[in-house]
């Protein structure tokens, strides 16, 4: 054997312990790695302020006033709102449930395209689906126009479909467009937990519908109530649908409240009542899931489809490609068709469609910079922490990741104090230095609307670096530092590298709902700063479709992108 | 012979809601230079805790530990895992899995230059018995293959110490029975000092020269496996040590361990 | 039309660069222009005021927060000028104390005193009547805004959101010319006879005339010039096509006038250059400028006797409803409280 020299890293050599000023404690016991903690409590605050702003803002209001609202606002409003999350809950719930049960259960013609395409309207943002059908079902539209010819009618007078402009015209499009969220769930739990359930299912007698209600369906109930509480947040969280089709939601009033009466208190009231209604649909989601078991991360035996024919394989390849079709097909047919013919008649894109564009990637780069590097500092704050700062960062984690349930209305107007105080502060210290006022800096700039995304969005990238981290064992740390590295140095050389995937997903989900994200960005955005959103809802609302479609399109196909990332690691986990 | 390894009066406990939980009690023992300890008992004994608090992820709440002359913890201070000169094999190997075997046992080899570095890492592959297995990937290795990375990066940076926390229990019978010979034999011939945990007697009397059988946080004995088996010091170790059967290997121990004396 | 939608946006937003407008007003001879409206509509009419005055007129467009952006830059303003659409909006500029009051005889003769601040802080520009659009298939040609409630039009009648500040203005005229309670009534029929949601913009009304979900709309009548003059074949042009203006009267007031909007402007209290902007103000209602501004947006000059043109015209003579629009501001609020009252809007 090979003689072995030692080059350990010298140690100390005294017999007894190192005088007070050389002592050092460990970085895995509590007192150490303060920067992080520092730095993750400052990240919760940031994101608890706006809350607490609402608070203090709604208490602003004088009391007639808040009967008036509480009289003839709030009620219909709460009502609408109520409505609207019901029926879109159930039909994203069947939609979605229905379709990964039917795509796991069964094989059939196109099933494995169904796997992934049935995630294809997350790429549609709600209110550019509204935007589609305004046109598409409107009676001067196409579609009733070959209802028309095909029935014999000349013109609209004659007949008619019910305006989509209602109620149920909403539950409709927000329910096509928003059933991927429980799809994907349930999806998820049917290929890996079913499959010895099925079996046993059918062991004992069962048909594969009476497996489907007795055994997947109770199953399923804690990925239907993510999907679906994912889902609902998504429709509380809407502008654009809810106001062009007419439905006066809590998000809505709070517009009006805000922008056409510049009632700033009414607004903060009206928001607060969104956040109790998160509160409830967090708690519902987590009731939801109380029997959750986790996940077996042990290799899952795949469903065997039952293979179908005839009839039966079309009415079922029907009943899966319906929803995508009104998700995602129709809209983008539409939008697309529409690009074409402004690039036929104008031969170009206005300056203002280009200046959107490049203000939407630009404040998306930053903000996907932020968010991943924020998420990163609360994440390792809470894996480095030990015993009793561990549950205070646990709080902290929770905190900072609240933002994602909070409509981006709401989290506008929350904003809208803190950074005035700031810009109050700013001034007040230029002061000395500059003769002219500087006016409002933070919320003139893009500052105040990149922090509302990193708010809103800083979820997204915790929960990825957090099931990230959780997947790298702390022997792995543990056996890095035995090996003379300093927990910085492992931070560098374990587990960033481990969590590449886990940061990229987070960089693409936080980049394209950055980029989709419209109710936030109405309200924070600096003067004549637009982005496509918003761009494309001053077109909608001027009646102006045309260029605005190219708008549309262009956010629709950057929202591919993620979805072709969920359907890649669909396609690699074999099912 | 001297003792590299001091535990002196070491005391552990954890803060929980209901208030401190003593795992360990007044703990003492001494290895020697080029021994290997064990640490027998059945699980919640509190041996990981002790392991962990040498390796300077517990911290302690009376007592000390010295290796080698420097003083590693005591309740007021903690050297860095980093600088303890303390190398580690895990239960669930702990290799990086984004890194080869080679790259794997060269991660604490940092001060060297790359060709001093390059022999180091042969001359481990050599001596765990792997050698051109440089270029793979830990997942490409059966669990047995990977333990031996895992004790050969441990060694690389020549620590003072190897602590060995159950590092068989993921392994079938067979390539438990095998590795733990070969692991003793490696120390030994390396001359290095360790220090093993387990719940297995079979493992304890295999590899070691000095066993301590724990109880709720405190060292019922500490000896030679001889000494155990023909002079226990309490009725709880001569049924802990009695209740298994002898088998095969065990009497190869068991004599090994009276020819050492 | 959204675009002014955002002219309302609150309190709080006003842009950095104060360097800007250190820059725009620096030359002696200039005048500085802060407007929400697109600079495109009055681009030639201020070239060619800079041509027969030889005074220099910068325009600074700031779409939202004009009032906010002043304010935040106090007295160190360049701006001379400050113009934008909405009586409402002009109003706020003047009760937050950033205008001045001027005394122009050629303003005084050309502005009725009804579209003016009798105080002089203000003055109309053009005039954007609120409208009833009619489907060309059905035989009306006179309207009162209060007929438009009764159950005849049942299912018929669409209009915007009923918050939008122009439908707010036109229920604050309504207020000050027949009271609250009947305005309340006068909502709910509307409400009634309600083809579709109030939601979208005034050029929705005219779609939905054409797609046959309503016979009647309320909205403004600058549209219609646009729509009929778009591209034959075009969509735009199509839905022009459908209808015809008729100009609603107040059946209570016998002066028969019609509700107008304006567009308007006011001299900054913090003017660097005062006269030069009384001098543009009085440009403004000239007969060449209110002839380019007329066409420009197809607005209604406030000027009396200037040529129209062709499809405006053929709405025939605006009577502008004689209420001074100072009036009408002050019940906008209630107006407000109606809509959400009757629940307008669900």
């Amino acid at each position: 054997m090979a003689s072995i020299t030692k080059t350990f890293p010298d140690k100390a050599q005294a017999a007894s312990p190192p005088p007070a000023s050389k002592r050092r404690t460990s970085s895995l016991r509590p007192s150490a790695g303060w920067s992080w903690r520092l730095g993750a409590t400052l990240i919760a605050l940031c994101v608890a302020a706006p809350i607490g702003a609402l608070i203090w803002m709604a208490l602003g209001g004088s009391l007639e006033h808040w009967q008036h609202l509480g009289q003839h606002v709030l009620p219909s409003a709460l009502r609408n709102t109520a409505a609207l999350l019901l029926g879109v809950g159930v039909l994203v719930a069947c939609l979605g449930t229905g379709s990964a049960w039917l795509v796991t259960a069964y094989d059939f013609p196109t099933r494995r395209v169904l796997l992934w395409a049935l995630l294809l309207p997350l790429a549609v943002p709600t209110y550019i689906v509204a935007f589609a059908y305004l046109d598409i079902l409107h009676p001067l539209g196409p579609v009733q126009g070959l209802i028309r010819d095909v029935l014999g009618y000349d013109s609209p007078r004659q007949f008619r479909l019910p305006d989509l402009r209602a109620l149920p015209g909403a539950i409709f499009l927000l329910g096509f467009v928003l059933y991927p969220y429980v799809y994907l769930s349930t999806r998820v739990m049917f290929a890996t937990q079913a499959a010895s359930l099925l079996e046993a299912g059918r062991i004992l007698g069962q048909t594969r519908r009476g497996v489907f209600l007795r055994v997947a369906l109770p199953l399923a109930r804690p990925a239907i109530a993510v999907g679906v509480s994912l889902a609902l947040l998504e429709t509380l969280n809407d502008i654009g649908a809810s106001e062009f089709l007419g439905v006066q939601t809590l998000t809505v009033s709070v517009y009006t409240t805000w922008i056409t009466r510049s009632d700033l208190a009414g607004a903060a009231q009206i928001a607060l009542a969104m956040v109790a209604i998160v509160v409830m649909l967090i708690l519902l989601e987590r009731h939801g899931r109380r029997h959750q078991r986790y996940a077996n991360t042990q290799r899952m035996r795949p469903v065997q489809p039952e293979r179908l024919s005839g009839a039966r394989a079309a009415l079922v390849m029907a009943l899966c490609w319906f929803p995508i079709v009104i998700g995602f097909v129709a809209p983008a047919l539409y939008l697309l068709g529409e690009t074409i013919k402004h690039f036929e008649t104008t031969g170009g894109v206005s300056a203002q469609l280009l200046q959107s564009g490049y203000n939407t990637v630009s404040i998306a780069l930053l903000a996907t910079l932020i968010t991943v590097a924020a998420a990163l500092v609360v994440t390792w704050a809470v894996r480095s922490a030990h015993t009793a700062k561990t549950r205070f960062m646990k709080l902290c984690s929770r905190v900072a990741t609240v933002g994602y349930a909070l409509p981006g209305t709401v989290l506008a107007i929350g904003m809208l104090l803190p950074i005035i105080g700031l810009d109050n502060a700013l001034a007040w210290l230029m002061r000395p230095f500059t003769d002219t006022p500087p006016g409002l800096l933070l919320m003139g700039s893009t500052a105040a609307l990149v922090g509302a995304y990193v708010i809103r969005f800083l979820a997204i990238s915790v929960g990825s670096l957090e099931s990230g981290l959780d997947r790298i064992p702390r022997s792995l740390e543990q056996a890095s530092r035995l090996l003379g590295e300093s927990p910085a140095g492992t931070l560098r050389r374990v587990h960033l590298p481990l969590l590449r995937p886990a940061l990229g997903a987070a960089a693409l989900l936080i980049f394209v709902d950055t980029m989709k994200e419209l109710p936030a960005t109405l309200l924070l955005r600096p003067v004549n700063f637009e982005t496509l959103a918003t761009w494309l809802y001053a077109e909608a609302a001027r009646g102006t479709y045309e260029e605005g479609a190219v708008a549309a399109l262009a956010i629709v196909v950057v929202g591919l992108l993620p979805v072709i990332l969920l359907a890649r690691h669909q396609l690699k986990s074999g099912h | 012979m001297a003792e590299i390894l001091q535990l002196e009066a070491v005391t552990l406990a954890y803060d929980t809601p209901q208030g401190r939980q003593g795992v360990v009690e007044n703990l003492s023992l001494g290895l020697e230079r080029g021994h290997i300890g064990c640490l027998l008992g059945a699980s919640g004994c509190g041996k990981t805790t002790v392991l962990r608090a040498i390796a300077g992820f517990e911290p302690l709440r009376a007592g000390r530990i010295v290796l080698d002359g420097t003083v590693l913890s005591t309740v007021e201070f903690e050297l860095e895992p980093e600088h303890r000169g303390v190398g580690m094999m895990f239960q669930d190997y702990a290799l990086f899995p984004h890194l080869t075997v080679e790259k794997n046992i060269g991660f604490g080899l940092r001060r060297l230059d790359k060709a001093e570095r390059a022999r180091r890492v042969n001359d481990l592959l050599h001596l765990v018995g792997l050698e051109g297995t440089g270029r793979r990937y830990p997942h490409e290795l059966s669990g047995g293959q990977q333990q031996r990375v895992a004790l050969a990066r441990a060694l690389a940076p020549q620590p003072d110490l190897l602590l060995l926390d159950e590092p068989f229990s993921n392994l079938d019978i067979d390539t438990r029975e095998r590795l733990a010979f070969e692991v003793r034999d490696i120390l030994k011939a390396t001359q290095h000092t360790a220090l093993l945990v387990t719940h297995n007697q079979a493992e304890a009397f295999a590899i070691a020269d000095r066993i301590g059988v724990m109880q709720k946080g405190v060292i019922a004995q500490w000896d030679t496996p001889y000494g155990l088996h023909h002079a226990p010091a309490s009725t709880f170790v001569a049924d802990f040590i009695r209740r298994e059967a002898l088998m095969a290997q065990r009497a190869q121990a068991y004599l090994r361990g009276e020819e050492a004396g | 039309m959204r675009a002014p939608r955002f002219e309302f946006l609150p309190l709080f937003r006003s842009v950095v660069v104060a360097s800007l407008a250190a820059c725009a007003g620096n030359a002696v001879a200039d005048v500085t222009v802060y407007t929400t409206r697109e600079p495109g509509l009055i681009q030639p009419i201020l070239e060619q005021f800079t041509k027969d005055t030889g005074i220099k007129a910068n325009t600074v467009l700031v779409k939202d927060g004009l009032l906010e952006r002043v304010k935040a830059e106090g007295d160190k303003s360049p701006a001379d000028v400050l113009m934008t659409v909405d009586i409402g909006n002009l109003i706020d500029l003047v009760q937050a104390g950033v205008t001045q009051p001027i005394e122009s005889k050629v303003l005084n003769e050309t502005i009725p005193a009804n579209l003016r601040g009798t105080d002089g802080h203000w003055y109309s520009l053009s005039l954007r009547d609120r409208v009833a659009y009619v489907s060309t298939e059905v035989d009306v040609t006179e309207l009162t805004y209060e007929s438009l409630a009764d159950p005849k039009w049942k299912g018929k009648f669409c209009t915007r959101s009923g918050q939008h500040p122009y439908n707010t203005g036109l229920i604050a005229a309504f207020i000050a010319h027949n009271g609250v309670e009947a305005t309340e009534q006068w909502l709910r029929g509307l409400k009634a006879n309600l083809g579709r949601k109030p939601t979208g913009g005034d050029r929705d009304v005219a779609r939905d005339i054409l797609g046959g979900i309503c016979d009647v709309g309320i909205a403004n009548a600058y549209y219609v010039g646009r729509m009929k003059n778009a591209e034959p074949g075009s969509d735009a042009r199509k839905w022009g096509e459908a209808i015809r203006v008729v100009r609603p009267t107040f059946a209570s007031d016998s002066s028969k006038g019609t509700h107008v909007n304006i567009s308007g402007a006011a001299v900054a209290r913090h003017a660097p250059n005062r006269n030069q902007a009384v001098k543009l103000l009085e440009y403004l209602v000239s007969e060449p400028a209110q002839a380019l501004y007329a066409n420009a947006n197809y607005e209604y000059p406030v000027r009396a006797g200037v040529p129209l043109d062709p499809v405006v015209a053929s709405f025939g003579t605006l009577v502008v409803d004689p209420l001074p629009l100072a009036e009408i501001a002050k019940h906008r609020k209630q107006a407000s409280e109606l809509v959400d009252k009757v629940g307008f809007d669900n």
